[in-house]
């Protein structure tokens, strides 16, 4: 089965931003191209929950209008983007691509819609996920999966997959998603695109449904290593909406691209790259193997670390984001929004609403973190995975001491077949291994693809960055980019 | 606590028994906004008119804390005598229509106020274990049936009232009779309006007191079974409410029975407090903290700015106005509560009789002092203790100028209420004894009865025809030197 | 840790508010039982000492100003509800037939 991926179809964020400030393109050029492209190849992919079509080009109009009249647009002038479907627009249906939130139309938009849509930049539709973000391969929608644009049998990788997806095919060159565990950068890696994962608190939540509160992330997919930092300039900073957003700043993202890697030291993390961790594959490795040696040959010094709690990263975070998730997910009730089944009593009512409106894999993530904060239990399970995060902070800690960016895999495979993870979960718990310490620690990572597996697929590799890390991180991912171009 | 069981004892419940009760008592913190945004915190409003994502707990909307809720809850605090601690937020879970996240963000195990105690005015300390900062939840109207909750057909809710910011004063199992309880509650108000945190209104809601009863025998160290008391509306009805549910208790051990540990209603018309919803399964409000809120550690500056900015508190107002009257601060409680402690002492300072300032203060001027000022208040004071005016006259005068705001002389005199002297009285009598000469003779030579009955006939008789601007001790005085 | 029994996923979803089906308790009490036995490992570690994670930037005293922002518009906010009535949010009785 063939693909249809063309990651550069849709040009880069700041080509089309360019273009249309100067006047070379029209905005609504830009949307045609990308709406007919999705025309051509959304059936199937199925990338979008829903398109926004009409509001896009009657966005786009405007934003001609106002080029024409002189005015500053913002740096994204007309660049079409897809919003993960998660993210609150306002009058325009969010799902979590789940039956619980039927016909919901949020009255408010999220912090980062509103900074992409002040910076000039043209919404064309929702993307699809994993139900409430919970899944590595958007198997778990209840609007049916997103295919790989890359070879369609398989999968995109999740919880965003289907803004991975998007960028990937081609249907614009910007998309957000959220990173709970990975569901940034393992889709990234799968779809072959550059998917960001910012330090905690370093982009508004403020609009984001909630999965696991302490561990979300919203970041960006795009097809450039530039791009995703043109767009972390736009929706990152301080929102006083968001109690847990970072009240300092680590400056443009796009100022640092050009720094190189000459004297950073660059540490390979031993437990993802030496077989501590099982089921990593040789493809991926070497593949991160080979970054390290190009950085190596860009001036960096590269040594192995250890990061020994990692291994417990797993464990630690199946108890504290479903145990989080269980309390943000109790408000789906049918009282105030979405589905309703009614019953004889608010009890009945709640029960039959929540049963009929949650897919299965809600359901799992629901029991088993209220189980982790069950009376008796809470102390063992969320209490020490919460110490746990503490612990792999440490350790992260003693590793940035020595080395100023880590690599690691972004995912433990290529693209997967559709299907052939969804029988045992914790087997698809398992895509999530080298990316959940940097939530736990809420640290920035960023996934960069660098080549292919033995399967023709596309590979990420990893780099982790210490908080506050994301210059370095970007310019580690700038150099990286490069010497795949050079590569290939 | 140094008074002994014995002494402070629950006067209803049968011999050998003693009430254990602990309050919850949360008040409504007097915000501009509510606790996590910034939707008005007001009373009264349209419904739903009030809200916004964060209130009404849409997805992907989030909490801020309002700085001055945390403030106000602090100078409570201290002002109860509280430790103020490193604070978190925590989430406590169960589903609730009125409750919008079906989460309350409460505090659990590090609230903002610990170990804190408030001491009633006849001196009994009742320790506070804990007051935290926590979440309203909406307001739900029971539809169809007869409007109550067991026999709605629907329930319309409201979420004005969601995100209020309240704080819950938990006391210790200290208050061992519903009169200590009624006086508990009505210091912690008093501290309240001090504070001017909150406005403090058991009939609006503003503030709620939960009773957890139980009972032990007298001697025992022992906490039983308790009761926890919802729905009391009114100082009254908490002490019925403690009153019957101790009884209760009582009955149920002493036939062999036991109290079951459960919520229960207190049932205004019936008297009765009556069963809440059984549980299946016992309450598991799976608390951790709040990850959407950061800690609240007061800085060494901010306890400081709290401190001072805590105004004389009722205990402390009580004590003074009782030493300059030289009564116990029992007796002026009330003036204290009222809010009229501070005019008593104007009064007094101006150099008035302290015992007629708090008589008057106490019996006549319980809707207030109005336009009067203190200094007139003490001038009339004189005129009566001097004399000069009756104590009916007194009364009349005082009631006009709480109205007009008038000096007392003015009042006097417009009203003709000029001092009698005694060479008029003595004509008057002279009158009545002529008319009256059986009855005059009974006054001087009859039994005790007699004589008494008499005083009052010729009082009576004397204030008749002066209409009653005879002062009644001159006259009592006056009958006395007659008597042969 | 005790095994988690079918007893214990049956109240742990009447906790959550789910209605599970006898097939589903199976399933679940076998999943969610081998997501523990992974949790387990946690026991291995020293974690006595360790002081459990907070804001990994540190933040402490976020609070805003107490002023008045606007609120929603509640026609906006009623059209979204399952069931209004008279300005307010319908609900069934909360102790209907059981």
């Amino acid at each position: 089965m063939s693909g249809v991926a063309s990651p550069a179809a849709a040009g880069s964020v700041s080509d089309i931003a360019n273009a249309v400030t100067n006047g070379e393109r029209s905005a609504v050029s830009v949307v045609d191209a990308h709406l007919a492209r999705i025309d051509d190849h959304e059936g199937a992919v199925h990338a979008f929950n829903l398109v926004t079509a009409d509001a896009a080009r009657a966005t786009a109009a405007a934003i001609d209008e106002r080029l024409a009249a002189g005015e500053d647009v913002g740096p994204l002038a007309g660049v079409p983007v897809a919003i993960k479907d998660n993210m609150c627009t306002r009058g325009v249906p969010t799902t979590c691509s789940s039956k619980i939130l039927d016909g919901w139309r949020p009255p408010y938009d999220a912090t980062v819609v509103e900074r992409l849509a002040s910076a000039g930049a043209i919404m064309v539709g929702k993307t699809n996920l994993d139900e409430f973000a919970m899944g590595s391969s958007t198997e778990n929608s209840a609007f049916g999966p997103t295919h790989n644009p890359w070879q369609l049998d398989r999968v995109p990788g999740g919880s965003s997959g289907g803004s991975a997806a998007a960028v990937a095919a081609g249907f614009t060159p910007l998309s957000l998603g959220s990173d709970t565990g990975g569901s940034i950068r393992q889709p990234a890696s799968l779809c072959g695109v550059v998917g960001v994962k910012p330090t905690y608190g370093a982009v508004s939540r403020y609009g984001l449904i909630a999965f696991g509160s302490s561990l979300d992330q919203i970041g960006p997919f795009t097809t450039t290593v530039a791009d995703s930092a043109l767009t972390m300039d736009v929706i990152g900073g301080h929102d006083p909406r968001d109690a847990t957003s970072s009240t300092e700043s680590f400056g443009s993202l796009v100022d640092v691209l050009d720094r190189g890697v000459d004297g950073l030291r660059v540490g390979l993390i031993s437990e993802m790259t030496g077989g501590v961790i099982d089921g990593i594959a040789e493809d991926v490795l070497a593949r991160v193997r080979a970054a390290a040696e190009a950085l190596e040959a860009a001036g960096a010094t590269v040594g192995e670390v250890s990061v020994p709690s990692s291994v417990y990263g797993l464990p630690a975070y199946y108890m504290v984001a479903p145990a989080e998730a269980s309390s943000n997910l109790a408000r789906f009730d049918g009282v105030r929004y979405g589905l309703r089944v009614d019953g004889p009593n608010t009890a009945a009512m709640h029960t039959a609403s929540r049963t009929a409106g949650f897919g299965p894999e809600v359901k799992r993530r629901i029991m088993l973190g209220t189980y982790a904060l069950s009376a008796g239990y809470r102390d063992a399970y969320y209490g020490s995975a919460q110490k746990v995060r503490t612990l792999i902070t440490q350790d992260f800690d003693r590793a940035y001491a020595d080395f100023d960016v880590l690599l690691a895999p972004s995912s433990p495979t290529t693209a997967f077949e559709l299907g052939a993870k969804t029988a045992d979960p914790l087997t698809m718990y398992l895509n999530d291994v080298c990316t959940i310490p940097s939530n736990l620690s809420g640290q920035p990572s960023m996934s960069v693809p660098f080549g292919v597996g033995d399967d023709g697929l596309p590979i990420g590799v990893q780099i982790l960055a210490p908080l506050m890390g994301e210059p370095v991180m970007f310019q580690t991912a700038a150099v990286l980019e490069n010497a795949q171009e050079d590569a290939s | 606590m140094t008074d002994t069981a014995t002494d402070r004892r629950e006067p209803t419940l049968p011999d050998g028994w003693e009430l254990v009760c602990g309050l919850e008592v949360h008040v409504e913190l007097s915000t501009a906004t509510k606790l996590f945004c910034g939707c008005p915190n007001e009373f009264g409003s349209e419904p739903n008119t009030n809200v916004c994502p964060t209130c009404l707990g849409l997805p992907g909307s989030l909490p801020v804390m309002n700085a001055d809720a945390v403030t106000s809850a602090m100078r409570l605090g201290r002002a109860i005598n509280c430790t103020v601690k490193p604070s978190v937020m925590a989430r406590k879970n169960y589903f609730y229509p009125d409750m919008p996240k079906d989460f309350q963000t409460s505090q659990y195990d590090q609230p903002t106020n610990e170990n804190g105690w408030l001491d009633l005015p006849d001196g009994t300390r009742i320790e506070v274990e804990r007051a935290h900062i926590e979440e309203d939840t909406g307001k739900s109207t029971h539809v169809g049936g007869d409007g109550r909750i067991t026999s709605a057909e629907y329930s319309l809710i409201d979420y004005n009232r969601a995100g209020v910011p309240l704080l819950e004063i938990v006391s210790q199992p200290d208050i061992r009779t519903a009169e200590e309880a009624k006086a508990y509650v009505a210091e912690l108000r008093g501290i309240v309006l001090a504070l001017d945190v909150s406005d403090a209104r058991m009939e609006e809601g503003s503030m709620r007191v939960d009773a957890n009863v139980s009972v032990r025998p007298i001697g025992s160290d022992e906490l039983r079974t308790r009761c926890e008391i919802k729905n009391i509306n009114s100082l009254s009805s908490l002490g019925r409410a403690i009153v019957h549910e101790a009884n209760r208790h009582v009955d149920l051990w002493t036939t062999g029975e036991r109290p079951m540990q459960e919520t229960r209603h207190w049932d205004e018309e019936a008297g009765r407090t009556r069963s809440g919803r059984s549980k299946e399964d016992a309450e598991d409000y799976r608390y951790f903290p709040e990850p959407d809120l950061t800690p609240l550690i007061p800085t060494a500056a901010d306890l400081e700015a709290v401190d001072v900015s805590i105004p004389e508190l009722p205990s402390a107002v009580r004590s003074r106005l009782a030493d300059a009257a030289g009564v116990a601060p029992t007796e002026v409680s009330v003036l204290v509560d009222r809010g009229q402690a501070g005019f008593a002492l104007d009064t007094i300072d101006a150099g008035a009789d302290p015992t007629r300032v708090l008589v008057h203060l106490t019996n006549n001027l319980a809707d207030g002092t109005g336009e009067m000022d203190p200094a007139a208040f003490a001038a009339l004071v004189s005129m009566e203790v001097g004399g000069e005016l009756s104590s009916t006259q007194t009364k009349e005068v005082l009631a006009d100028m709480v109205v007009t705001g008038r000096t007392p002389d003015a009042v006097a005199s417009e009203k003709g209420f000029e001092a009698m002297d005694t060479g008029e009285l003595d004509g008057i009598l002279d009158g009545l004894i002529a008319d009256h000469p059986s009855e005059w003779e009974r006054f001087c030579s009859g039994d005790d009865g007699d004589a008494k009955k008499m005083s009052g006939f010729f009082t009576g008789q004397i204030m008749k025809a002066t209409r009653g601007q005879a002062d009644g001790k001159v006259v009592a005085q006056l009958l006395n030197t007659r008597k042969p | 840790m005790s095994k988690l029994s079918r007893d214990d996923v049956a109240h742990v979803a009447r906790l959550a508010m789910l209605e599970l089906d006898d097939a589903e308790i199976d399933a679940f009490t076998e999943q969610l039982g081998s997501v523990l036995a992974t949790a387990d490992d946690m026991a291995a570690l020293d974690l006595d000492s360790v002081v459990p994670a907070h804001h990994p930037l540190g933040l402490v005293n976020v609070m805003r100003p107490d002023v008045v922002q606007p609120s929603l518009d509640r026609d906006e906010v009623l059209a979204q509800a399952p069931a209004a009535e008279d300005g307010r949010f319908c609900v069934p009785p909360a102790l209907g037939e059981q």
